[in-house]
């Protein structure tokens, strides 16, 4: 297996779900090629990255204006009134 | 499709102190109050979902409202078969993707040059140099975060919509795919390229000595 085929199984490897045949030689590739080495842990590190920073953002409650809120109560009373 | 790396749904659970049961009877009984609770507990983190998807808060605002307005209406055919949370977060990425759609778009820029080159004998052109440590302390700052999340934005958008649907929003494939209207392969493909390109943007900050 050479880097540009690893590079086509990355995906599935870091998910697990490289069969075992082709994980076998995926692993091989990776512990005699130090550039693959290097670029997975760089492949796993950005899926990391990309969730931590994103999360920080959704924990972000306050954010929510007011006025917002209430124009989606405003909205809402129709629709509650019809159903109930 | 299970994957080691699929927690988002875990994730997008909001106070899981509240009980969703109780909140949904009474949002069938008609309860204002209830209505309120509801918003008031899920509409911020839904906003930062929505602003994510769209790249912007005005837009994100519409989404926020049709998307819960579309949830009234629907409640009455919620049976229960997703935790509440769940389910209005899955409106408001269709709300999303349906404010992506109706935008009058400018021609998508290539994802290629984003992308790792090979030589011709299968290896990759470039010697990465790790990133190491300073990419997980880095991660702990909040300008850090901003930045990661700059990056994405400036990912072509047919792949950063994949790619938040799937890593960040915690779709799995299959519903990627089908809220996409395209296949699941096209979806793995798509998510694999913008990772790949978003380690590109990324390298020159997490890189060594960069940080
Ligand atoms: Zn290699």
């Amino acid at each position: 297996m050479k880097c540009r085929e690893c590079d086509e199984f990355l995906a599935d490897y870091v998910s697990g779900e490289l069969a075992a045949d082709v994980l076998a030689t995926f692993e091989l590739h990776l512990s005699r090629c130090r550039n693959c080495r290097t670029y997975v842990e760089q492949y796993r590190l950005t899926i990391a990255a990309g969730k931590t920073a994103c999360e920080a953002a959704k924990e972000a409650k306050g954010d929510m204006p007011e006025e917002l809120i209430q124009a989606i109560l405003a909205a809402a009373r129709p629709v509650r009134d019809h159903s109930s | 499709m299970q994957d080691t790396i699929d927690r988002g749904q875990g994730e997008n659970r909001p106070d899981l102190s509240l009980d969703e049961t109780e909140l949904l009877a009474r949002l069938r009984s008609g309860y204002g109050s209830a209505y309120e609770e509801l918003v008031r507990t899920y509409s911020g983190r839904l906003l930062a979902v929505a602003r994510r998807i769209v790249g912007n808060d005005e837009e994100a605002r519409d989404v926020i409202q049709d998307a819960f307005l579309n949830a009234f209406r629907s409640l009455p055919r919620f049976q229960g078969e997703a935790r509440l949370s769940t389910w209005l977060h899955r409106i408001v990425v269709n709300s999303a993707l349906m404010k992506l759609r109706t935008r009058r778009r400018k021609p998508e820029e290539s994802i290629e040059p984003l992308l790792p080159a090979f030589l011709a004998d299968g290896h990759y052109a470039e010697k990465f140099s790790t990133w190491g440590e300073q990419a997980d302390t880095a991660l702990s700052r909040t300008e850090t975060k901003a930045l990661v999340r700059r990056r994405i934005d400036e990912l072509p958008e047919s792949f950063r919509t994949v790619l938040l649907l799937r890593d960040i929003e915690g779709l799995d494939t299959e519903e990627t795919a089908r809220v996409l209207e395209t296949t699941p392969n096209a979806v793995k493909i798509r998510l694999h390229r913008a990772r790949a390109a978003l380690r590109t943007l990324l390298a020159p900050h997490f890189g060594r000595g960069e940080l």
